[in-house]
């Protein structure tokens, strides 16, 4: 992991002292609500639908078992509201009905407490942390190295990444040390804090983009060219939300020193002249799509002066690049020797005949390690009885606990809403296992249906429109059964309670889009949406299947939508381990929406029929 | 960065040349010739486009002479705005200015090169 230095630590200690005193400034009435705003804001402090949410960046998803274990401390001591806020909240959201099972159980809302949520963007939530609080937090934060700076607000946001970053087996280059420029560059930015909307980069160093990087504002893809050197294929203008868009490439390569020289040209450029006028038309995807090669154009040239004309101020050199690539320190793991190969396979048979399970834990959760001894652990934080991406304090600590036996004391917040454990020994992966089921959180269900992405949805957030959660419980509920789950084969299903996508739902292979009718909750259904990844294929948006649907409604659609992908599906021609078929998107490619549609509208309840 | 209360602002003084710039216009094809002020604007203090005309002015054209912040500028602005290029600003009446005063004094450096310290903190340290 980074080692932050003196001056990064100060620095997040005095951003919490100036948050202290702005809080303060507003207690005492000096600063105004619409004053406050921007700066709670741009602190990760967001006033929802019952309570203040706080969002802690977590840049690029490293997270130490330190930290892990402060963010659960905050979850205990200060994610709890206090009994009467939590009742007229639980019986508001009653208000709004449950949704019935096929069984006849019910499901509605539950709200609960003493919990961070892992979000898409790898930032951690939590919920019900009034703010008079809001200080005392980001200092004991801050005493961790965390912070909520410009997760949220028109700024450049936490910067992603792979969470496989700097242990792929298919990377081309570590992406850690740029992110960690990028978050220092991009930290207090004293022009880009007040963009006409919020700014968003990811960036990816392995072949495959497991970092979605054409849905970016700008998306960074590390790249060697002919004659070996590094640099950047960067693409700019992506974005979900009411438009959604995939990014068009700008420059096919950018030698990597040129990176923030770059960067500035074309924040700078947005910053003149996107739209303030109106905030749906405000993200910089709007003015790429409108300007085209002027925007272009106008880049280029704001580039080519930062270079010429001010002599390239934000070129990054070789002696900085060489000192953030060290401070990732390889952990120093007892690797067993070589000659261990036979010790190792026999451990994992046995691990294997005890349970079942292991051999699909290993298949799903288990990935591949640049260093052949080691292996990435998927710690499944999509279970029954929890939101997605939901971890208790409790279960924060013995995640800590579980990264400081079995992986050099460091984590990843995933994308998917799951956690990483990087540096997992083979020899110890039974033992991981048994430890991690014991917690529930050895699920072997990863890039399957019920790994949903799922945003907070109307249960908290002030935008939604209707309600993530328990649309993902019911379908949760539904799919237990790991051998249908196996069968159905990966399933990207990502859910958003509104427009604003924050549950990525146009990417997902199946999305589901909360809508409002009339106070009423209704879901849009789109199909064939895709991240970028090699199993998704190149980005894209899916398609909607038709008006929307009730709440009632959706299992019985999804069930529905995969019933239709089991009928349809073809067989593939590699059968050495039993029968294969080819994916649930690669058959939505293939035969289109209509059968799908056809049987989505089949099980539209006759209460709703009409107006639907 | 010099603070003034905006009863102290002038927009226009005897023998002095003063461009007032909408934040929408574009500073590169002003002519400096004999400008001794140049007046950005924040309609809002939300909108961060004279972040960038100050920017430029200052590094693109090296512009000299001052360049004043009017509109709806709050106190918790004033270091960026500073680090910018601007050297002075208007705040309206009624405001602390040890409030102000205080943001100042607070973080001894940035990482990002700016208008004051044109380097990144990576090339200075170094």
């Amino acid at each position: 992991m980074y080692q932050y230095t003196d001056f990064d630590h100060q620095f997040i200690q005095l951003r919490a002292q100036q948050f202290r005193d702005q809080l303060e400034r507003w207690q005492a009435g000096k600063l105004g609500e619409d004053e406050f705003k921007p700066l709670r804001l741009q602190n990760g402090w967001y006033v929802q639908r019952y309570a203040p949410m706080l969002r802690v960046a977590v840049p690029y998803g490293e997270l130490s078992s330190q930290q892990l274990r402060v963010l659960a401390r905050v979850a205990r001591e200060y994610d709890q509201p206090d009994a009467a806020l939590l009742a007229e909240a639980q019986a508001t959201q009653e208000k709004l009905g449950d949704i019935p099972l096929h069984d006849g159980r019910r499901i509605g809302t539950k709200l609960k407490y003493g919990y961070g949520h892992f979000t898409t963007r790898t930032n951690v939530q939590f919920n019900w942390i009034p703010l008079s609080k809001a200080a005392d937090v980001m200092d004991l934060l801050a005493t961790v190295n965390l912070h909520g700076i410009q997760t949220s607000g028109n700024c450049i946001r936490n910067i992603n990444s792979d969470a496989l970053a700097g242990i792929a087996e298919d990377e081309i280059a570590d992406p850690r040390p740029f992110c960690e420029i990028l978050r220092q560059w991009s930290t207090l930015h004293p022009e880009f804090a007040f963009l006409p909307r919020k700014f968003k980069i990811s960036i990816n160093g392995a072949r495959e983009d497991r970092a979605a990087l054409g849905w970016y504002d700008v998306g960074l893809q590390l790249v060697k060219n002919d004659a070996g050197e590094l640099g950047f294929k960067v693409r700019v203008g992506g974005g979900m939300g009411r438009t959604p868009t995939i990014s068009p490439v700008l420059r096919e390569f950018l030698p990597w020193n040129q990176l923030m020289n770059y960067l500035e040209a074309v924040i700078r450029v947005y910053n003149r002249y996107g739209r303030r006028d109106n905030s749906w038309k405000a993200r910089i995807k709007i003015l790429v799509k409108a300007e085209g090669q002027a925007y272009i154009d106008q880049v280029d040239e704001e580039f080519r002066q930062i270079v010429e004309v001010e002599g390239g101020p934000h070129t990054i050199t070789q002696a900085e690049l060489d000192r953030v690539t060290a401070s990732f320190q390889e952990p120093a793991l007892d690797l067993r020797p070589s000659d261990a190969e036979a010790e190792t396979l026999a451990l994992l048979r046995t691990a294997s005949d005890e349970d079942s399970e292991f051999g699909r834990w290993m298949h799903r959760n288990v990935l591949p390690h640049r260093q052949p001894q080691l292996r990435a652990v998927v710690l499944s934080f999509k279970r029954l009885g929890y939101a997605p991406g939901d971890a208790t304090a409790d279960q924060m600590d013995a995640a800590a606990e579980l990264a400081d036996r079995f992986s050099a004391g460091e984590l990843r917040v995933t994308h998917e809403q799951n956690l990483v454990l990087p540096w997992v020994r083979r020899d110890q992966l039974p033992a991981l296992y048994k430890a991690a089921r014991a917690l529930g959180l050895a699920k072997p269900n990863i890039g399957l249906l019920t790994d949903m992405i799922a945003c907070p949805g109307g249960d908290f957030c002030s935008l939604a429109n209707a309600r993530s959660l328990p649309i993902a419980e019911a379908i949760t509920e539904r799919y237990q059964d790991l051998d249908e789950l196996f069968d159905l084969g990966e399933i990207d299903l990502h859910i958003s309670g509104c427009i604003n996508s924050c549950g990525h739902h146009h990417s997902g292979h199946i999305g589901i889009l909360g809508v409002d009718k009339d106070g009423k909750e209704w879901y849009q259904i789109t199909l064939g949406g895709a991240d970028g990844s090699h199993l998704s294929g190149p980005a894209a948006p899916g398609k909607i299947i038709g008006p929307s649907f009730s709440a009632a409604e959706v299992p019985g659609v999804i069930e529905a939508l995969l019933t239709t992908y089991r009928a349809l599906r073809q067989q593939l021609p590699d059968h050495s381990q039993g029968p294969k078929y080819e994916h649930f998107i690669d058959t939505v490619r293939r035969v289109g929406i209509d059968p799908f549609k056809a049987a989505a509208n089949a099980v539209r309840l006759p209460s709703t029929a009409i107006s639907a | 960065m010099k603070i003034i209360a905006n009863s102290a602002h002038q927009t226009s003084v005897e023998g002095q040349k003063i461009i007032d710039l909408p934040n929408d216009a574009d500073p590169l094809t002003l002519d400096l010739a004999g400008v001794a002020r140049i007046d950005l604007h924040f309609p809002k203090f939300s909108d961060g486009r004279a972040f960038s005309q100050a920017r430029l002015l200052r590094q693109r054209l090296k512009f000299a002479g001052e360049i004043r912040a009017t509109g709806d500028v709050l106190i918790d602005q004033l270091v960026q705005m500073a680090r910018c290029g601007f050297d002075v600003a208007v705040l309206r009446e009624g405001v602390d200015l040890a409030d102000a005063q205080r943001q100042f004094d607070r973080f001894s450096a940035f990482y990002q090169g700016d208008v004051l310290h044109p380097q990144p903190h990576f090339a200075r340290a170094a």
